[in-house]
């Protein structure tokens, strides 16, 4: 049978192993949570599935698509260029003409209509964040990789922003990076923990994502996470 | 206090400084002339002194604008190319190595008399400083940005044109300043070398005629020209700075 997207085997930096051999599959058309310390090598996972350079040598086998979606902790958006500009960046950057309707459509989708025109600094943060999400849904990738991208959000926000990436990025393989137990128990499908190089699968409390936030048994699962990290 | 008043300010103890110099010393007027004296001249040789100066400002604006194009294309083609960069990094550096006032009887020997040798020697002087400031800019792309990039599929060339090269317009504009004061040098220069129209012409000429107050005029008029240039390029480069920053 074919594996789902994942990757299978280790990583070390210098000479010091980081993780593995380890095996991550990721839920096909769902959302995986990947919790972990700082210096766990959670963003090590996720640029080895980007395909990004990751400073780490790794040994295995990265199942990804050649076109996946990537969405930071900050924005990255184009200071000089308009809402629109930067949601359409990507088909610049392959030299294609941009899809300017559907571009419209994310935007709108995303909450931005009337903003299309605006800088990244006339946005606030929550509006910045949409405007990247916007440009991650735009790609329309088979693979979406999170890397802590609601972290530096108010709780509010964040919220908020959890419920709009799960709808918009509903039946798409995600991967999301993060070190917030409430945030992996209301998105996960999966719920991976990174320590000491391996990695636990936790079961998500039930119910779809995203789960409400005052639902007792992901407030419970949290509670149990919160205190597997703290013990790590 | 606004610009117009610390300039205003500047410029008044600038020439009470002079004045109490001329005092203090009692230096004859062909040596120091007072401010007034060279007033009076600047004046009288207005029509001289600004037919003198388009000379110098045509020589520094072709300066400026072919070496600032240079030097820009330049540093893209550095940024884009570790082949080239490799290779015409040392030698752009060993360039710098040769004083570029000693090449002005060079390019007045392959230019001749007029405006290009001494636009050439503008260009020589401010591509150096252009392609370097510009370069460090292409080179700093922020390394989320890259990511991103990267993951979005872009070729080098597009990545250049989209992401670092309005990145890097910050630091354009910071090469540009410095190369807006540094383009009158070389027209000087070259216009003391060999030339018989310019400011630095004239200066030579007022000097030769034991005419003190008409060098400072033209001196004057040079620092005017120089200052009106600075201002102007910096207007153009705080435009371009906010592009890439905000």
């Amino acid at each position: 049978m074919t594996q789902g997207w994942g990757l299978t085997g280790a990583a070390r930096i210098g000479g010091a192993p980081l993780f593995g051999p380890l095996t991550l599959s990721l839920v096909p058309g769902g959302w995986t949570c990947l919790l972990g310390a700082s210096g766990a090598g959670k963003s090590t996972v996720l640029r080895l599935l980007a395909g990004l350079d990751t400073g780490a040598t790794f040994d295995g086998e990265v199942r990804a698509p050649a076109r996946v979606a990537f969405m930071a902790q900050t924005d990255l958006l184009l200071p000089w260029a308009s809402v629109a500009d930067n949601v359409t960046i990507g088909a610049r950057l392959r030299g294609v003409r941009p899809d300017l309707a559907r571009a419209a459509d994310v935007i709108a989708a995303t909450g931005l209509a009337g903003l299309a025109d605006r800088r990244p600094a006339q946005l606030s943060g929550g509006q910045r964040q949409r405007a990247a999400l916007a440009r991650t849904l735009m790609e329309d990738a088979d693979l979406a990789l999170l890397d802590e991208p609601f972290s530096a959000l108010d709780a509010r926000t964040r919220a908020e922003m959890q419920e709009l990436s799960a709808r918009l990025l509903a039946g798409r393989t995600v991967l999301l990076v993060t070190h917030d137990p409430a945030e992996a128990v209301r998105m996960g499908n999966r719920i991976l923990v990174l320590e000491h190089g391996a990695l636990a699968d936790m079961p998500p409390p039930p119910g779809a994502v995203p789960r409400a936030v005052e639902d007792p048994a992901a407030l419970a699962m949290q509670a149990r996470l919160l205190t597997r990290l703290r013990a790590a | 206090m606004n610009r117009a008043v610390q300039g205003i300010v500047a410029a008044a103890l600038l020439i009470g400084g002079w004045q109490m110099v001329v005092i203090a010393t009692g230096a004859p007027r062909y040596i120091l002339p007072p401010p007034a004296d060279v007033a009076r001249a600047f004046i009288e040789n207005a029509a001289l002194i600004a037919s003198h100066g388009s000379v110098t400002l045509a020589e520094v604006v072709i300066g400026l604008v072919v070496g600032a194009a240079l030097g820009a294309g330049m540093a893209v083609l550095l940024a884009l190319s570790r082949t080239v960069s490799a290779v015409l990094g040392p030698i752009l550096l060993i360039s710098q190595a040769v004083p570029v006032f000693a090449l002005a009887p060079i390019l007045t020997l392959w230019l001749g008399y007029g405006i290009m040798s001494k636009a050439a020697m503008a260009v020589l002087i401010i591509f150096f400083p252009v392609a370097s400031a510009f370069y460090d800019g292409l080179m700093r792309l922020p390394s989320g940005l890259a990511d991103l990039s990267q993951v979005l599929g872009a070729s080098r060339w597009r990545q250049m044109w989209h992401l670092r090269i309005p990145a890097a317009a910050p630091a354009l504009a910071s090469g540009l300043k410095i190369a807006a004061v540094y383009a009158p040098i070389g027209a000087v220069i070259g216009e003391w070398v060999g030339s018989s129209e310019g400011l630095g012409y004239l200066m030579l000429l007022a000097n030769g005629r034991a005419k003190t107050d008409l060098m400072f005029a033209a001196l004057a008029a040079l620092a005017a020209m120089t200052l009106a240039l600075h201002w102007g390029v910096g207007r153009l480069a705080a435009r371009l700075a906010r592009y890439g920053s905000a």
